[in-house]
């Protein structure tokens, strides 16, 4: 049957990511020093993510909330869950990897090792449709970190 | 279901092919139509023997392209029965004659303090430019919105234009609602106030007959690639006078009449607003599409699409774990149908039936104010056409039942 394919993406834990995103939710407003609201606009999947960078940028606490796809849901709790205590740079780093990973660029062992669960997603590249799905909860890291708007632009610090 | 209506599905050689290793099942129709074997052919022929650039040349070639991209023209006029073959304009498509709308007469036209009217169900290609228009000019951008069952609201529609308003712009069939709007009722709402009436005619022009004499439009705008035609051709219908008064979009080659050092004049309709080299084998293309719809008869393809909706519609509807948008009555339905799958985001349920080789659209659908009003972020889409058959409404029923399966039963439930 056509769908034993599925099986291939939708593997159990990224099901279970899905059924059961961790650090989904707001941090207290006191706590967050980075955030970002970054949307796909090839399907409206909207993720909104909030950072606390200690003084040292280190990630203290992290959470996300939006609707999205199974992908971009569990995408977004692997990521979370992977950066979590991370310096800003490693952090950064593991985007890059990420997004590297899922165009189906090479990459050493040890880094995507460091991604955790996220690593899965690799699978992804055979359903390129979807991949926009995996990256959108790391380029809102990415932007969220560099303080950038949604466009990728420096944000204006007045506003 | 009798399928005998229509039967083309050998004119579509592209529907010969399996997906996923599975029978390719094409419900993205919406989007774009495939092309039958005569309008690729007509392409073909072009470039192999008439290619030239029209109404520049005076050898053979020239000639003959030139009678082809006008005797394209013709047949476009008869198929939506306009006045006259000046009436019609080629574009790109229906976003490029909204657009010149917008630029020529809305610039012209609009003024701080007029309104236009859209609705609530407008694709964006006819919402933005005009929320841009009143942007700029100080307008009001007005909507009209839905009844409970999901059609185009007349009695708001008729409190929300007014004397102030100066266009009504508005779908003729919806690419979300599958609901075909009274485009007739509404140019008289629009008329009686002075106001002229723009339809957005992307997702009726395949489908059903259009008279724009009968409908009473001003303008009318189409794409060629929905209707089996190719993509970048399309076309915006105006009525002379108003098209007359309008300035030109573009400014350039074939659009002129004489051209000073400091001032330039403007050639006739329909040429004034086709400045430059057009897409000159898209147009015939167009021409040959026109021709295999009339062939088929534009009744019996809205015949044969209800037939599929009569049988497909009242199954999903019965279906407690399916949502379908818009009127659940087949009759006031079209072949477009917006739904999900309850707890199953669209775009997995794309990926799922796409595995299975059917073909649907998951998303916004360019509607993101209809999305919002209804509540949604997004929805999965099948839309229909002539070449689908009921073996093709089956295949997907099938398809979708076993996705329903594989997320509540399949790995997810392994833990
Ligand atoms: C209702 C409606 N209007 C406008 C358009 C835009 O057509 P095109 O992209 O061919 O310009 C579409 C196509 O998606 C449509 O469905």
């Amino acid at each position: 049957m056509g769908l034993a394919k599925l099986n291939n993406l939708y593997r159990e834990v990224i099901l279970d990511h899905s059924d059961h995103p961790h650090h989904k939710g707001q941090l207290a407003v006191d706590d967050v020093s980075n955030e970002i609201t970054l949307k796909n606009p090839t399907c409206g999947d909207v993720i909104n993510l909030e950072i606390k960078l200690s003084t040292d940028d280190i990630i203290e606490n992290i959470g996300f909330t939006g609707d999205g796809c199974t992908i971009s849901q569990s995408s977004a709790s692997m990521m979370t869950d992977a950066v979590l205590g991370k310096s800003k740079d490693d952090a950064l780093k593991m985007a890059k990897t990420f997004s590297d990973m899922v165009m189906g660029k090479q990459h050493a062992q040890a880094d995507l090792d460091e991604l955790d669960d996220a690593a899965i997603l690799s699978s992804i590249v055979s359903f390129p449709a979807r991949i926009k799905c995996a990256t959108l909860a790391w380029w809102a890291l990415q932007r969220a970190l560099l303080n950038q708007n949604e466009s990728g632009k420096d944000n204006v610090k007045s506003s | 279901m009798d399928t005998k209506v229509i039967n083309v599905q050998a004119d579509f050689p592209i529907l010969n092919q399996q997906v996923n290793d599975e029978r390719l099942v094409y419900l993205d129709n919406a989007a774009t139509a495939q092309k039958p074997l005569v309008v690729t052919e007509s392409l073909d022929k072009f470039y192999h023997t008439d290619n030239a650039n029209v109404h520049r040349g005076v050898h053979t070639l020239a000639e003959r392209a030139t009678a082809a991209y006008e005797a394209a023209r013709s047949k476009v006029k008869n198929f939506i029965n306009a006045n006259e073959a000046a009436e019609v304009i080629f574009t790109k498509g229906t976003t490029d004659g909204l657009n010149m709308l917008a630029s020529t007469y809305g610039e012209q036209n609009i003024h701080e303090g007029d309104e236009i009217v859209i609705s609530i169900m407008e694709h964006h290609s006819n919402l933005i430019p005009w929320q841009q228009l009143a942007i700029r000019k100080h307008a009001t951008l007005k909507y009209i919105g839905l009844t409970a069952e999901g059609e185009l609201d007349l009695v708001d529609a008729a409190a929300k234009i007014t004397n102030r308003t100066k266009i009504v712009s508005i779908a003729h069939a919806s690419n979300v609602m599958g609901t075909i709007n009274p485009i007739k009722e509404l140019a008289n709402l629009a008329h009686e106030v002075g106001a002229i009436i723009i339809v957005d005619g992307a997702q009726a022009i395949p489908h059903i007959a259009v008279d724009v004499q009968k409908l009473d439009v001003d303008f009318y705008a189409f794409s060629g690639h929905k209707m089996m035609g190719p993509t970048g051709i399309g076309v915006l219908y105006g009525k002379h006078e108003l098209l007359d008064q309008m300035n030109p979009y573009q400014f350039g080659g074939e659009m002129i009449d004489f051209v000073y050092q400091q001032k330039s004049t403007w050639t006739q309709l329909p040429w004034k607003f086709e400045a430059g080299t057009q897409n000159i084998a898209g147009a015939i293309g167009l021409g040959t599409a026109v021709d295999y719809l009339t062939d088929i008869g534009m009744e019996s393809v809205a015949q044969h699409e209800q037939q599929i909706v009569d049988y497909l519609l009242p199954k999903l509807v019965a279906d407690d774990a399916i949502e379908v948008y818009g009127p659940k009555n087949p009759q006031k339905h079209s072949g477009v149908i917006a739904f999900n799958l309850k707890g199953i985001h669209p775009h997995d349920l794309a990926t799922a039936l796409d595995m299975e080789g059917v073909a649907v659209r998951a998303g916004h659908h360019c509607a993101q104010p209809l999305m919002e009003y209804l509540g949604v972020v997004a929805t999965a889409r099948a839309s229909f056409y002539l070449y689908n058959t009921k073996e093709d409404v089956d295949s997907f029923l099938n398809a979708l039942t076993e996705t329903k399966e594989f997320f509540n039963h399949g790995t997810s439930k392994a833990k």
